[in-house]
């Protein structure tokens, strides 16, 4: 009996923290910055919004030229917008070589970008320190699935000054293979994780 | 003792599986049922069947200002977006269908009450934009900020709905359970614990020295319970209920919905105001259905129950006080959750 109400409180606390639907769409593109002695610094990333959130954001902002934002007017909800995804890890996760890697808050040159109704949010975000990865995976999705992240279909991601031997990959999600879903139904830890399943997946690997 | 602990523990246990498979949107641990290709059966169609009626929002709301016919389509999709969007979290099944389980009320008064929080709820919504967005020109973030003051006020008020079900609820509970006890005790054989019990408590009574008189054995260690007598169960019954009703309809009613707030201000930017207005709510409306449907399941669940219940004379009756009191303990559970945060509800980036 105790049994099965430990089941029901874990069942019950497992499912609690997720389950909302996307009410914010994302496209993303993202730059790896490399330094020039093949150590990987940073992720630059670019995220275009959708017209709502664009709308709903842009709400109270003053512009000179009616239609149109510049980067300055835009600069107050760039901070707000930046600070507010700190507490989730700019929905971005990196595991270098198997193990995950912190990254540290973006560099003080973020801005927003406003274009065909639609605003682009550019910021970096550096690795705690440079570093050499044979296997490096960089994730960006929202585990609580409020923002949905798509890869853009063009060039979403490229390499800036890696060297020449390192291959790029991407995995886009809703492709969820079977042999995935089976790990996951194995494995319920990674089911509490909701948002995980619509990841993009980076990887880069280098000899 | 120990006996009628883990009877309330399986009562409890059985409410939150009970509550866990009523909700959709709770019942993702699901995903571990089907290894198939697809994310989440039936939880995934649910987000799927939202994302793609919300997305179609915000093209209808652009094409309204051309069109008028196309305002038609916006209220159409925007009743369908309701009815699933309230299949997610925030808009209360869970607390709503907990009250009425402990309440015993009819599935009348929670249709009343579904329908009731869903019309607050799309008011707030449109009392936010409309004052902080088209009178004050507040920012996104300002509008954010309103809205987490609003939700503390809300949770915390689902806090207390569950504190003061619990007290009465729970307070009856144990008093039932006492007095069963007290009767059957010599042949369960629990006198020694229960006597310790006794004296535990007799002692913190004269400590507090609350000034009541206690005949009664049972009552007496329900009111050491809380320092306070219970009210009986009836009282929250009766023809008063929709003033007692009224609590939970601002509870839960009164957090917007951000999707709601987001529409409004994307409308708002498109001049058409109040093509938004009529469209948050037609979704209320939407919400307000699936509300009320998950609130009738679990009246009809909680009459089968005390049915069952009747057919068990003593038992019985313990039984569908632990339910009630179960419930009201799955409302703080809520409550507490969504107050530290532990569970989000909707959030809102950029805010």
């Amino acid at each position: 009996m105790m049994r099965f109400f430990l089941a029901a409180l874990v069942s019950l606390a497992f499912a609690l923290p997720a389950a909302a639907h996307p009410h914010v769409w994302v496209k993303a593109t993202s730059e790896l910055v490399y330094a020039p002695d093949g150590s990987i610094t940073g992720i630059r990333e670019h995220w275009t919004f959708d017209d709502m959130f664009t709308a709903f954001a842009l709400q109270g902002v003053e512009s000179k030229e009616k239609g149109k934002y510049t980067r300055e007017e835009l600069a107050p909800i760039a901070k707000v917008n930046v600070e507010s995804i700190k507490d989730y890890d700019y929905f971005t996760y990196a595991t270098v070589d198997g193990k995950k890697s912190p990254l540290g808050d973006p560099l003080p040159d973020y801005s927003f970008d406003y274009k065909d109704e639609m605003l682009t949010l550019n910021f970096t975000l550096p690795f705690k320190q440079p570093l050499k990865a044979k296997s490096l995976k960089i994730e960006v999705y929202d585990p609580t699935y409020f923002i949905d992240f798509e890869l853009a279909k063009e060039t979403p991601v490229s390499l800036v000054g890696a060297p020449t031997d390192c291959k790029l990959t991407t995995e886009l999600p809703h492709e969820m293979t079977y042999a995935q879903g089976k790990t996951l139904s194995d494995n319920p830890e990674a089911a509490t994780n909701w948002g995980a399943f619509f990841a993009n997946k980076i990887m880069v690997k280098c000899p | 003792m120990v006996r009628a602990l883990l009877k309330c523990v399986f009562v409890i246990g059985c409410f939150l599986l009970v509550l866990a498979t009523l909700d959709p949107a709770l019942a993702q641990f699901g995903l571990h049922a089907s290894p198939g290709p697809e994310p989440g059966g039936f939880a995934g169609w649910i987000l799927a069947e939202q994302a793609k009626f919300y997305l179609q929002l915000s093209s209808l709301i652009r094409a309204s200002k051309a069109d008028g016919s196309a305002a038609y389509t916006l209220l159409g999709i925007s009743f369908i977006y309701g009815v699933f969007h309230a299949a997610g979290p925030g808009h209360g099944k869970a607390v709503i269908s907990s009250y009425m389980i402990a309440n015993d009320e009819t599935w009348r008064r929670g249709v009343i009450l579904s329908f009731a929080s869903a019309v607050l709820q799309a008011f707030t919504a449109i009392a936010i934009v409309g004052i902080a967005a088209v009178l004050l020109g507040a920012t996104a973030h300002a509008m954010g900020n309103t809205v987490r003051v609003i939700e503390i006020v809300s949770y915390a008020l689902i806090v207390a709905i569950g504190v003061r079900l619990l007290w009465v609820k729970g307070g009856s509970f144990l008093r039932l359970l006492r007095s069963e006890r007290h009767e059957h005790h010599h042949d369960h054989g629990h006198a020694h614990d229960h006597a310790h019990h006794h004296h535990d408590h007799g002692h913190a009574h004269h400590h507090h020295d609350h000034g009541h008189d206690h005949h009664h054995h049972g009552e007496e260690e329900a009111s050491a319970w809380g320092h306070a007598h219970a009210p009986e169960p009836q009282e929250l019954k009766g023809p008063h209920w929709f003033r007692r009703g009224f609590a939970a309809i601002v509870a839960v009613g009164l957090r917007p919905c951000s999707g709601a707030i987001i529409v409004l201000v994307f409308a708002l930017a498109q001049g058409l105001f109040w093509i938004g207005v009529a469209s948050t709510f037609v979704m209320g409306l939407g919400t307000a259905i699936t509300v009320a449907i998950v609130a009738t399941i679990a009246v009809g669940a909680r009459g089968f129950a005390g049915r069952l219940a009747k057919a068990k004379p003593g038992a019985g009756l313990l039984i569908v006080r632990g339910l009630e009191t179960a419930a009201a303990a799955v409302i703080i559970v809520f409550g507490v959750a969504l107050l530290t945060g532990y569970m989000v509800s909707e959030r809102l980036m950029g805010v």
